[in-house]
């Protein structure tokens, strides 16, 4: 099938009903689900038996996803905002993510949860997380941050055929977006970044919906004779390392445009591995923009400005390249 | 309803003690590294809920889990080797004495987090009603998990579906060194079924037959797929919460113990065999001494076998990269 112009969310929903009718074993799980089987919805064909709306009842429903996966179904798990993932905070990490490895990998523990991060929505801060990071420092979790339709489609098709328990941070900034997505069956590997637009002077990995913000800032750059290279890395567990190393080798300079906290960030752990393994290329420090370790507040006139944007990794990206 | 093999479940009974018996034997002599919750105590309440049991049911436990497997029909060898840390334990050394999941006889689970294994009970009791088989799922759990939310969420879920899930309480009275008196707004667990419009039953955890004859009539409702049951089996331990932690050991009225070991589980059900004319004397003793023998043959063989290598301590966290 050809590829056209699809929304990200629909993107999302292409990859669920291909998943589901490619595989008996897939089955959705979630609250709220109700409406999406009914008769004359996409979803109706599974009503019967793979379509579970579920109670509040985030640690029950994801134990109950790792039981459905440790005897043979593949459970798609939306978990809807990604803070909710903090109540089912043990099944994910202790069972989910340990309980291939502790039980001498008798089984595997093939589930996908999907989780919305709504930051930027007004939404104080309950509601406006980015936890990818947590999910990065335990064993046996894999993370994805899908930035674009195709890959928020391709991402979710790979993520219910892997063995492991893989975790998709979807970006509700990104859920109006629209964009080229290969129609039919068109996984997208995990482990493999996407160099969004190759440059000399500086090597910008972004995340999530900062992929966007970073094309911007590189454009803008661009008029001002500053040659950036995107590299977007699309998922963190794997991490595409060596996409990143020899971009870095090529450009000598490291800007991470990071939505998440700084502290702990993901956008530290890929400072440190490029101060580990490219210390030598580097001419400049390495900068990162992520969001300041504060509550997210609910006033639009507070919350707007902690965010990255393209105009803050443009100033990042001009602090390491103003003394070429 | 079917008879039980009574013999065979005095045999399994017997080699739970024993097992126990030797595993605390080892574990002062230096033998296992980490601390043991011995099920001593439990032993009728272990046997009698798994017989009514098929092979391909699957069973989750807890922490306090040696027994459960062995009640279930796991081979002792390859459980004793684990709780030495051995190449050859049913995790390969990865799980030890809280993490004795054996797949082979659809022991799924067993988690030191206390009230983790119900909502993986009731995912595989899901796996079986999407997989159109009629395999039920059987949680054990203690008097302390009946306060956990998992416990109240893993009933709802199951409830509302008529999941074939058996919620088998082990009720020994004490979460660690707390009594269930203090922690626990009903006398009864069981009555907490009402809440979630499923059965609740008491019964005697002392007494084998008894515990297989309500657990088989939970069995045979959730096969017909007539939903979940809540089973409480009121029994005790006779050693600490943990051995080989430093537990305290003054919570607990020296009468109280000497009470509950007048009833002790593998004393009544031998001297039931006897009363009934079930097996004589003679035969008792021959089926000790295959146990004893059962049993210092799995201590030989845990004792025997290697370590696991050295490179097992970096295996990959993931499927993927471990089939490498």
């Amino acid at each position: 099938m050809s590829t056209r112009e699809v929304g990200y969310v629909e993107a999302i929903h292409e990859a669920q009903l291909i998943a589901l009718a490619s595989d008996p074993r897939v089955i959705l799980i979630g609250e709220d689900l109700g409406l999406m089987a009914t008769p004359g919805a996409p979803y109706a064909a599974y009503a019967k038996n793979r379509i579970w709306s579920t109670p509040i009842s985030e640690s029950g429903f994801v134990g109950m996803s790792v039981g459905a996966a440790l005897t043979g179904l593949r459970p798609i798990v939306d978990l809807v905002i990604s803070s909710f993932a903090y109540v089912a905070f043990d099944q994910i990490i202790n069972q989910a993510g340990k309980a291939a490895g502790m039980f001498g990998w008798q089984r595997r523990v093939p589930v996908v949860f999907r989780a919305g991060m709504w930051y930027a929505q007004n939404m104080a801060a309950h509601h406006s997380d980015r936890p990818y990071a947590l999910f990065t420092n335990t064993p046996g979790l894999k993370v994805a941050l899908p930035a674009t339709p195709a890959d928020a489609k391709g991402l979710l098709l790979s993520a219910v055929r892997d063995d492991d328990p893989v975790l998709i941070f979807e970006d509700r900034n990104l859920f109006a977006e629209r964009g080229p997505v290969p129609g039919g069956d068109a996984p997208v590997p995990l482990g493999r970044a996407a160099i969004r637009r190759e440059g000399r002077d500086v090597t910008i990995v972004a995340l999530a919906a900062c992929v966007g913000h970073a094309l911007r800032a590189a454009e803008k750059l661009a008029g001002e004779g500053v040659s950036a290279e995107l590299i977007d890395p699309r998922t963190l567990v794997p991490f595409d390392r060596d996409a990143v190393f020899r971009s870095v080798a090529k450009t000598g300079r490291l800007v991470i445009a990071d939505p998440g906290h700084k502290t702990g960030s993901f956008a530290a752990e890929i400072a440190a591995l490029v101060a580990e393994e490219c210390f030598d290329a580097l001419k400049a420090p390495i900068r990162r923009v992520c969001t300041p370790d504060v509550q997210i507040p609910y006033s639009p006139a507070l919350e707007h400005v902690l965010y990255p944007d393209p105009e803050k990794i443009a100033a990042a990206v001009r602090s390491v390249t103003s003394a070429r | 309803m079917a008879r039980f093999d009574v013999m065979e479940l005095h045999r399994r009974v017997l080699r739970i003690r024993r097992f126990e018996e030797r595993a605390l034997e080892l574990q002062k002599a230096g033998a296992i590294p980490g601390p043991l919750h011995p099920s001593i105590g439990h032993e009728a309440a272990c046997v009698g809920a798994c017989a009514p049991l098929r092979d391909d049911d699957w069973m989750t436990g807890n922490h306090r889990s040696h027994g459960h497997p062995i009640a279930k029909g796991a081979a002792l060898a390859p459980l004793f080797a684990e709780l030495l840390g051995k190449k050859t334990g049913v995790c390969g050394g990865r799980g030890g004495s809280m993490h004795l999941a054996d797949f082979s006889v659809g022991s799924l689970a067993e988690t030191g987090i206390v009230g983790a294994g119900l909502p993986i009970a009731v995912g595989a009791a899901l796996s079986s009603r999407v997989r159109g088989t009629d395999q039920v799922a059987l949680t054990f759990f203690g008097d302390g998990a009946s306060n956990h939310g998992t416990f109240h969420e893993s009933l709802n879920l199951a409830a509302i579906w008529k999941l074939p899930a058996i919620f088998f309480c082990e009720n020994n009275g004490y979460a660690a060194t707390t009594s269930a008196a203090a922690t626990t707004s009903v006398a009864d667990i069981s009555a907490r079924a009402a809440g979630y419009g499923i059965p609740g039953v008491v019964v005697d955890g002392q007494d084998v037959i008894a515990v297989a004859e309500v657990v088989q009539h939970a069995v045979a409702r959730a096969r017909r797929g007539d939903g979940p049951s809540l089973v409480e089996a009121k029994t005790y331990r006779y050693c600490e919460h943990a051995e080989g932690a430093g537990m305290p050991g003054h919570y607990r009225a020296r009468e109280e113990i000497a009470r509950w070991r007048e009833r002790d589980p593998v004393a009544l059900s031998r001297a039931r065999l006897l009363r009934d004319g079930a097996a004589s004397e003679a035969a008792l003793a021959r089926l000790e001494a295959e146990v004893e023998r059962e049993v210092e043959d799995a201590v030989r063989f845990a004792e025997a076998s290697a370590f696991p290598d050295i490179g097992e301590a970096t295996r990959p966290a993931f499927a993927s990269e471990a089939a490498r």
